[in-house]
């Protein structure tokens, strides 16, 4: 049971005498970060099944891929900050079992940690394609070492596949075809990212793509991978096209980091499910891509994966492991470079909403557009203009934000 | 306390400006942070320590004054 600590200058409030963050990415980092600015001083463990220190992930489908950035650049923090956390850091070592009650974590190399609070943060994983482990040429973009070997892949001219029209996939196209292969993206939508952005903003998007020489095989399933010797030669598609490749990426979707969570007690179903406090169970919580938790504004479970809500859930959850009992209902917020397009959604875009350009133009390449249900603002996309999409934010948050 | 901003980082969010518009900004052009304060004062750590911490880009750090 949590006991009463000393929390310094706040006073005494309610919190446990250590905390364990089983995952060193955004959000097991910004959780510790988070826990020492409210004051807390006990004892913190942070457990990553990754060697390499805490780094960011949105800039590998990017700059890290493109060659623009060395993998020392995406480090989230730089060793001394990392430091002057007072926290332990267990890298290269993955969590493979929790016994809930007694909040017990034991990892692959065979540690055993307890600790008064968990917090689970281990994110998620590539899903795969049936074979793809045995064939050569076959890549996921997940972590930097993905990156790297699919870089080192690469090279002018070759015949890359991406499977997968979400942001990702269509983030990789971009850079790859950047960096001089020829791409072609595929997936089941009529053009990229349309369920996320609906048919306007996607169609500019799909418009983008080809212009710059990526190659829009869409409205199609994937049927498998086709290899010869051992390295991949193509995709097979639903409509019986085989679409000949040197090189395939797979980046249509990924799935909770949450095998190592059976048996443990706690509820798993596409992701670790949590009350609106982001608490699993008596001293557990859960941050970032894996959380899925009850948003008390849409009264709904939900799991967001993307960058701004591994840090603020973060918050969130450290914010209640000290006794703040506050419910984490953000208004949600992703971005994706893509070429020359910056583009920015605050809020939900939902399928259903209706569509206005409020500011610029997209034949300029550059506006804003409002996306409403029932009259009311529920989302704003921004292409190339993040700071005027960013001012409508706070439209959303009066109807996403729980009254009172 | 003394800030610095990483512009190349800078993924043009917004996430420092809503919590401390009195130190970041953002170029009307493309977004990209504006820093307003350098120095900012003592009732504003908290909340200048949040906003590196939470910023998408990782773009902001805050060190100690020599």
């Amino acid at each position: 049971m949590p006991r009463r600590g000393d929390l310094g200058r706040r006073g005494r409030v309610s919190s446990p005498a250590d905390v364990l963050v089983v995952g060193a990415s955004a959000a097991g980092l910004a959780t510790v970060e988070a826990l020492r600015r409210k004051g807390y001083s006990g004892r913190v463990t942070v457990l990553g099944a990754e060697a390499h220190l805490p780094y960011d992930r949105p800039p590998l489908s990017k700059q890290v891929l493109a060659g623009d950035w060395e993998p020392e650049r995406a480090r989230l923090r730089p060793p001394d900050a990392l430091s002057s956390l007072d926290a332990e850091f267990l890298l290269g070592d993955s969590a493979v079992s929790l016994d809930a009650a007694t909040r017990t974590v034991r990892t692959a190399a065979g540690r055993v940690l307890t600790a008064e609070a968990v917090v689970i943060a281990t994110g998620l994983r590539p899903r795969t394609l049936p074979g793809q482990e045995n064939l050569a040429g076959v890549h996921v973009l997940r972590t930097l070492d993905d990156t790297l070997a699919l870089r080192a892949d690469v090279w002018p001219g070759s015949r890359v596949v991406v499977v997968g029209d979400g942001v990702l996939g269509s983030e990789i196209a971009a850079t790859l075809s950047a960096m001089g292969a020829r791409v072609t993206l595929t997936g089941p939508q009529p053009a990229p990212m349309a369920m996320q952005f609906g048919p306007l903003a996607a169609g500019l998007l799909a418009r983008l793509h080809t212009e710059r020489g990526v190659e829009l095989r869409l409205g199609t399933a994937t049927i498998g991978l086709v290899g010869k010797n051992g390295r991949i030669a193509g995709v097979q598609l639903a409509d019986g096209t085989v679409l000949p490749a040197d090189v395939v990426v797979v980046a249509f979707g990924a799935a909770p980091v949450t095998e190592w969570l059976s048996g443990s007690g706690l509820r798993c179903d596409n992701g670790v499910v949590c009350d609106s406090r982001c608490r699993a169970a008596d001293g557990i919580y859960a941050a970032g891509d894996v959380a899925r938790w009850h948003h008390e504004t849409f009264d709904s479970l939900l799991r967001l994966e993307n960058r701004t809500n591994a840090t603020e859930q973060a918050v969130a959850v450290a914010g209640n492991i000290l006794g703040e009992d506050r419910p984490y209902a953000p208004v949600p917020y992703f971005w994706t470079n893509q070429f020359d397009a910056r583009i920015h959604v605050h809020g939900l875009l939902p399928a259903d909403a209706e569509v206005s350009i409020v500011d610029g133009s997209p034949e300029d390449r550059r506006f804003v557009a409002d996306y409403r249900v029932d009259g009311e603002l529920v989302g704003v996309l921004g292409w190339n203009m993040p700071k005027q999409a960013r001012q409508r934010r706070a439209d959303i948050a009066r109807v996403l934000t729980p009254s009172g | 306390m003394k800030v610095t901003v990483d512009e190349e980082k800078c993924c043009g969010a917004g996430t420092c400006v809503l919590l401390a518009p009195a130190v970041f900004d953002q170029r009307d052009e493309d977004g990209i942070v504006i820093l307003l304060d350098e120095r900012p004062g003592e009732d504003l750590h908290a909340i200048v320590r949040e906003a590196a911490s939470v910023c998408p880009g990782a773009a902001i750090s805050v060190g100690e004054d020599a």
